[in-house]
């Protein structure tokens, strides 16, 4: 079967990787590209373990067809840490025990990323908000909630 | 084996379907199909062309492009009365995704965004440039060739227009039901009442003896009563996991009469 090249970049490095007809993101960036911190869940678009930022905003990776992003800028959990230096989100989550299983942290990561370049200061419903479609069975999401305000306010910290 | 196709236009897309393909909007129904191993289909037609992302206001009705997200109705100021409706469906990558072309076609108990425009007596226009409005087009939904290109709106007055997602899920849930209405009001009376349900049939329906009920009635305690007497009628609710026929059915009334009292006013 045709295979299809599609180029875009990955945590800001360009990246080229040959999909197959009708698959999903999830697949090429997992086995297509080696990128396995996007997890599979339900493949509906109902858990959001496998959220990705493309462009900056947050879209479930499972339910993109791979040959839709072609040019553009995608980020993954996997591009968060700076070497050995985690990036704050992950510290505060591991702080606050904002993961237990840990397969929903990957897409808690990303929306609270999103969420807080777009909004430094947000209010804790706005948090539940932007986490509204990414499911956790572990925590009561009280943790992941207090972990994304702290870091909210370690980040307004760092610009001050 | 799955094949895709990209056409340059959604003319040229249309004029290439066939029963065993499926046009690829924000990919959150068929993505979902072919991650479930959906056979009836073994081709995705999608275009490149943004047009039918296009939101436009032209003479007195609001054009959205079935390739808009939920995210660019929240984002555009013209249609604020619909950003409550855009935001009651999923969390924010899917509506980064899911889009309003999409939706027309999202099975029960999704919906909920088709459920306010059959309220607000949409016009469902195809690519052909054919125009069905909302009520018919859902009706033969299921049996619908061609693509659809936009859909058009008036804008409705003040608090006319009223939208309620009832769900068990806090903050994000699928609908128990969702209702939409729409009573423009003359002098104070109710003419060309709309009132429609989502999950309350195979499609979203309207509840045409409440409305009837409500015609040429201003809206106070004696008429919301009279209206939600026939609520089910011409309904079909169905079981599922989330709530019983049974169940949909009694508590419909009262929450069609928490709407007409004000609830889920924008």
């Amino acid at each position: 079967m045709a295979k299809v090249p599609v180029r875009f970049t990955l945590n800001g490095s360009e990246t080229a990787v040959f999909v197959n007809g009708g698959e999903n993101l999830l697949d090429t960036l997992r086995r297509g590209v080696g990128d396995l911190s996007p997890k599979w869940g339900c493949g509906q678009g109902t858990c959001g373990t496998c959220t990705v930022l493309i462009d900056g905003e947050p879209h479930l990776s499972c339910l993109t067809l791979a040959e839709t992003v072609e040019g553009r800028s995608l980020e993954t959990t996997g591009g968060l840490a700076n070497g050995p230096d985690l990036h704050v989100l992950q510290k505060v989550f591991m702080e606050n025990f904002g993961a237990q299983c840990g397969y929903c942290t990957p897409g808690m990561l990303m929306a609270a990323k999103s969420l807080l370049a777009k909004n430094p200061n947000p209010s804790r419903d706005e948090v539940i908000e932007a986490i509204s479609g990414n499911i956790c069975r572990c925590t009561g999401y009280e943790p992941i909630i207090d972990a994304i305000l702290t870091a909210a306010n370690q980040m307004r910290g760092r610009v001050a | 084996m799955l094949t895709v196709e990209t056409f340059e236009s959604l003319a040229q897309a249309a004029s290439s379907m066939t029963p065993e393909s499926r046009f690829l909007g924000g990919g959150t129904l068929v993505m979902r199909g072919v991650n479930y191993g959906d056979q009836s289909f073994n081709r995705i037609v999608r275009v490149r062309d943004d047009t039918i992302k296009h939101i436009r206001t032209e003479s007195g009705r609001i054009h959205i492009g079935a390739g808009a997200t939920m995210a660019d109705v929240i984002a555009t100021s013209d249609l604020s009365f619909l950003a409550p409706v855009a935001r009651a469906v999923g969390g924010p990558a899917v509506r980064n995704m899911a889009t309003v072309g999409g939706n027309l076609f999202a099975a029960n108990p999704y919906g909920d965004f088709t459920t306010a425009l059959l309220a607000l007596d949409a016009i469902v226009k195809m690519s052909d440039g054919a125009e069905h409005p909302m009520e018919q087009f859902l009706a033969g939904r299921d049996a619908q060739r061609g693509l659809v290109a936009s859909v058009s709106i008036q804008r409705p007055m003040g608090d006319d227009f009223r939208f309620l997602k009832v769900s068990r899920v806090k903050p994000k849930g699928v609908s128990v039901m969702s209702i939409a209405t729409w009573l423009p009001r003359q002098g104070g009376r109710i003419a060309n009442a709309r009132i429609a349900f989502g999950a309350m049939g195979p499609t979203p329906l309207r509840a045409k003896a409440s409305e009837m009920a409500l015609e040429g009635v201003s809206l106070d305690a004696s008429s919301v009563d009279r209206a939600v007497q026939s609520t089910t009628q011409g309904l079909s609710p169905q079981d599922d996991a989330l709530a019983s026929a049974w169940y949909r059915t009694e508590v419909a009334p009262v929450h069609l009469r928490r709407v007409l009292l004000g609830e889920g006013k924008r």
